[in-house]
């Protein structure tokens, strides 16, 4: 339970900053630890009490047949999976969210989100 | 104001999502598709690492479509930041002699870990998204440290587009010669816990490691770009 209330804190702390902060660049931030405390909060719902990672391999290699790690005590390799994918995409949201930066800085010079009112009516 | 606004916000979302949360049995056995993925993984593909039988075996479609988000996203860079007319110059500063030393020893070492990651993605933790990552991270020391160094496209592209066809290559040859798409039955999957088993695995996995590793490095080359270059 501990480790969903500290990702729930984690994804606190980025909406926090994105609702608060005005450079654009800490909003990006707040958005990179959002997308970490969700990473951790799916991570998290895949655990088992005394559970192992999700490889199974072999215990002595000389002798076939004895494993390390048995299949019915290993977490969740589910979650794991998903949150492989949504860290790719994350990194993706970052890097497109920056270049963006990058050419909204080249306009104005100024990295206050005041600054930019057009789309504003 | 606007802080004590968005203190409130955050504690209500907060509330009802610990509500929800409290539903959940934490810590308890699994039981349904994770369990089949779990009890069955390793007689249906020879992997020793689960995770990555199911990323590309089990849910190797979806994987398809990540690769071509990455893809979409190196591709909308370039076109963001390959033709901007920047007014004020983004200078490259000289990286110091600790930083050039040190690249000019660990960028092969680095190429080599990535290589060794993404090709052991199906027996130890690891795999194609995180060699082709490291790969990257080689290219932005070697980009840090030189100021005169450029990032090469052409090669990235065609190394990039490559890997992209073997990969739905693979998939397709599946289809031809066995039930569906991405399907692991045509190569023998060998004998499990070693270098050569688990069937297509190591294969897909080597060509999203090439196409993840360029894709980054190309993308990291367009950041780097300074002003004069851009025209």
């Amino acid at each position: 339970m501990i480790f969903m209330i500290a990702s729930i804190l984690l994804i606190m702390i980025g909406l926090y900053a994105v609702l608060v902060k005005r450079n654009v660049i800490k909003i990006v931030i707040g958005l990179s630890i959002m997308n970490s405390g969700i990473n951790l909060l799916i991570i998290s719902m895949g655990f088992v009490k005394g559970g192992e990672a999700p490889i199974i391999y072999l215990k002595d290699f000389f002798k076939p047949g004895t494993l390390l790690v048995d299949p019915s005590k290993i977490v969740d390799p589910l979650p794991q999976a998903l949150v492989l994918t949504a860290i790719v995409i994350g990194v993706g949201v970052t890097a497109m969210a920056l270049s963006l930066i990058i050419r909204m800085h080249s306009k104005k010079e100024s990295l206050e989100i005041d600054d930019f009112k057009e789309l504003k009516w | 104001m606007r802080k004590i606004t968005a203190i409130v916000f955050l504690m209500i979302i907060s509330f009802y999502f610990i509500l929800i949360l409290g539903e959940i049995t934490f810590g308890e056995k699994y039981e349904g598709v994770s369990e089949h993925y779990v009890e069955k993984g390793i007689q249906e593909n020879r992997g020793a690492n689960i995770v990555t039988s199911i990323v590309v075996n089990y849910r190797g479609f979806d994987t398809l479509g990540e690769v071509t988000v990455l893809f979409l996203t190196a591709t909308g860079i370039s076109f963001l930041l390959g033709s901007c007319k920047c007014k004020n110059p983004m200078k490259r500063i000289k990286g110091s002699f600790v930083l050039r030393a040190a690249t000019e020893t660990l960028f092969p070492v680095i190429l080599l870990f990535g290589a060794y990651i993404f090709i052991h993605g199906h027996l130890t933790p690891g795999g194609g998204f995180q060699g082709g990552t490291v790969v990257a991270s080689g290219f932005l020391l070697l980009l840090l440290s030189n100021r005169k160094y450029k990032v090469n496209h052409l090669p990235l592209t065609i190394t990039e587009s490559f890997a992209g066809i073997s990969f739905v290559s693979i998939g397709i040859l599946g289809l031809i010669f066995s039930k569906s798409f991405l399907a692991n039955d045509i190569i023998p999957k060998g004998n499990w816990n070693e270098l050569f088993s688990a069937g297509f695995i190591p294969l897909i996995y080597i060509a999203v490691g090439l196409k993840v590793g360029a894709e980054l490095s190309g993308l990291l080359g367009d950041m780097f770009k300074t002003t004069e270059e851009r025209k």
